[in-house]
């Protein structure tokens, strides 16, 4: 019998061959020309793949199978092309960022540190930080809720909520340095306040307002409608069903969608740039005063560009990432503790 | 109704509005009208802060190249950060949109069902890096590994102007900005597109497997057809951020007020690394001119975003995003 239902495919060893072909070729033409670099001879070894896979591929599959395979290795490329630079990216952080990072690092400020010189710290920033976003934090979360709950309780898609909808979505697409730029031109050019911390937080606010009201209304929109039904059934008034059993149904993603903001906050450099003055000392009022941030630190020690200020820089990339990651952490904690217990 | 009727009526259930409502739904109704109108005020704001710089230029704010607004007689424009950064941003899309559908096509239909999820949650960590470290990364890490693709790029294709390098240096260049861009707005694209692909039938997907397609057939005739309007706007979005991002770009290039179109020499400038840079060392006509190139590209993301969104609200069939 010689009739068959399918056509012939390419053996299960074609990939691992095709691999080690390449490779050794991209190395033996880097060896005789000079494509330089371990970069040079990976794309060409990819290219070798393609090129050599294809041609196979069509001559013992016919031209879809020879399609298809080209595809699916150009997109099985493409997710390394996009996980490497993550993955360098890490790594350099934790491998350069740890020379410097100690308690010492921690807990000191880089008063009357000179840049050239190692030692100094961090500690006045990782405060700034932190006030600057908790400041802005109070700010946005309850106009955030409010706003959503306007959408999702009362608004039901009026005209005016679909506005507000529209805005929200606008608002997020804000370039972050808009938003310092609005802070300054409104509240430190016409209402004369001056630049500081809380000015940054201001900045930060705008910024994290979309967000909180975008995670907020998901999350009161995936509460069933019956709850609220019951509640009013019992007689119990609209704003008590909302603020006694829709918000708590709801907090978890609520307080996750906040601390997502936070970490998308945390690490915003621009706006500070434009409100705030830099500062090497510890300032633990943010309503006066220059205020130190870690970002802006980490701006701080690159501009200087000194290897000792250049080692500080990295350990405020890897402190930075280590706090983001925490937020980060503690929104998936929150996230577990009130999830629902099926 | 008679009157026997609705006298019971208000009398059990008290007076037909309650005041705890009418309260609690007017500060509601405030939060919401506060974020619309902070909103406009960015606009209103930034157009009046902006004014003084344009009685004050002696050159035209659009097609002049200069940034020197603080000089006796200013002359400043965009046209050279008009040009960095649509060209900053256009390197990002080129490389960003085929790589983030493909990540995305990766983790819905070619990744293997159980570790898809912990691929997409790495990617989607991308978006969480602050744009400060993509900065330090992108000189100190991105720069040097540039220099030989660049160096390449003008040997093999310096026929072609834009690839064409006349100084020998490869560092610092709009190409490296627009390098690390892509790797910036990739986590958007890709989280957007995948959300769309997920949403594709399973009908569809079936009914062309099932009729011999290959996958890549299957995905070319039921995935990316359904999924266009989200691939659209998923780009914009990323548009909308490589346009409006500061600090990673204000690291990388070496500010030069002038139109270059050979991509990997250094220089370059973008709208937010100009206001980023010159911030502190601006006078009051400076800041002036500053906020004017901000509100050009405020006014720019706005286009950007608001069509990105309107191609998203044409399509109700997926939410988020």
């Amino acid at each position: 019998m010689s009739t068959q239902l399918r056509g012939s495919i390419l053996p299960k060893w074609f990939a691992a061959a095709l691999a080690m072909l390449s490779i050794g070729a991209a190395l033996l033409i880097e060896n005789t020309t000079n494509v330089s670099g371990i970069g040079g001879t990976t794309a060409l070894a990819v290219v070798l793949y393609l090129v050599l896979q294809t041609a196979w591929s069509f001559t013992v599959e016919g031209r879809r199978h020879a399609v298809d395979r080209l595809f699916a290795t150009l997109i099985y490329s493409s997710f390394v092309a996009a996980a490497l630079p993550l993955a360098t990216l890490i790594w350099q952080v934790v491998h350069k960022g740890i020379a410097q990072f100690n308690a010492n690092f921690l807990s000191h400020s880089m008063r009357s540190v000179s840049p050239s010189k190692p030692g100094g710290g961090i500690y006045h920033a990782l405060l700034g930080t932190l006030e600057q976003v908790g400041i802005a934090t109070l700010i946005a979360v309850p106009i955030g809720i409010l706003t959503a709950i306007y959408l999702v309780e009362y608004s039901r898609g009026g005209r005016l909520g679909k506005w507000i909808s529209f805005f929200v979505d606008v608002m997020t697409g804000v370039p972050s340095i808009v938003a310092g730029l609005f802070i300054y031109t409104a509240f430190i050019l016409t209402f004369g306040m001056e630049r500081s911390g809380f000015a940054a937080s201001l900045s930060l606010t705008i910024l994290m307002m979309p967000v909180i009201v975008r995670a907020t209304e998901e999350m009161l929109k995936i509460v069933p409608a019956d709850l609220r039904e019951a509640s009013l059934a019992l007689g119990i008034p609209q704003w008590k069903t909302i603020l006694r059993i829709v918000l708590p149904t709801a907090i978890g993603g609520i307080i996750t969608g906040v601390m997502l903001s936070v970490a998308r906050v945390a690490g915003e450099t621009a706006p500070l740039l434009l409100t705030t003055f830099l500062s090497q000392s510890i300032n633990s009022n943010p309503f006066a005063g220059p205020q130190a941030a870690i970002p802006t630190f980490i701006w701080d020690q690159i501009s200087s560009a000194t290897p000792a200020s250049l080692d500080r820089a990295w350990a405020g990339a890897l402190t930075l990432i280590l706090l983001i990651m925490i937020f980060y952490g503690t929104a998936k904690l929150i996230a577990r503790y009130y999830a629902p217990k099926a | 109704m008679n009157q026997g009727l609705s006298d019971p009526r208000s009398s059990i259930s008290g007076s037909a509005v309650r005041r705890g409502d009418q309260i609690f739904r007017l500060i509601t109704v405030g939060s919401g009208i506060l974020i619309l109108a902070l909103m406009t005020s960015i606009g209103i704001f930034l157009t009046w802060k902006a004014i003084p710089s344009f009685s004050h230029n002696s050159s035209n704010f659009f097609t002049e190249s200069k940034w020197f607004p603080d000089q006796s007689t200013p002359i400043f424009g965009i046209a050279a950060l008009a040009f960095g950064t649509f060209v900053a941003a256009l390197i990002a899309m080129i490389l960003a949109v085929p790589t983030g559908i493909g990540t995305a096509l990766f983790i819905t239909y070619y990744a293997p069902k159980k570790i898809a999820g912990a691929m997409a949650f790495f990617i989607d960590l991308l978006a969480a890096v602050p744009s400060i470290i993509f900065g330090l990364w992108g000189l100190q890490f991105l720069m040097p590994h540039m220099q030989g693709v660049a160096a390449w790029l003008d040997r093999y294709l310096g026929f072609i102007p834009i690839f064409q390098n006349r100084s020998d240096l490869y560092t610092k260049s709009l190409l490296i900005a627009g390098v690390v861009l892509a790797i910036m707005i990739l986590p958007t694209i890709s989280a957007i597109s995948r959300e769309v692909f997920n949403q594709v039938p399973r009908n569809h997907v079936e009914a062309a497997l099932a009729l011999g397609a290959t996958r890549w057939e299957m995905v070319r005739m039921a995935v990316l057809p359904f999924g266009r309007p989200g691939i659209i706007s998923a780009s914009m979005l990323g548009l909308g951020r490589a346009l409006g991002e500061t600090i990673a770009v204000a690291l990388i290039l070496s500010a030069v007020f002038e139109v270059n179109i050979h991509i990997s020499e250094p220089g370059g400038n973008t709208f937010a690394a100009n206001i980023a840079l010159k911030w502190n060392e601006a006078g009051p006509n400076g800041l002036s001119a500053l906020i004017a190139s901000g509100l050009v590209l405020f006014l720019i993301t706005l286009a950007v975003n608001s069509i990105a969104r309107g191609i998203i609200a044409r399509r109700k069939d997926f939410s988020g995003a």
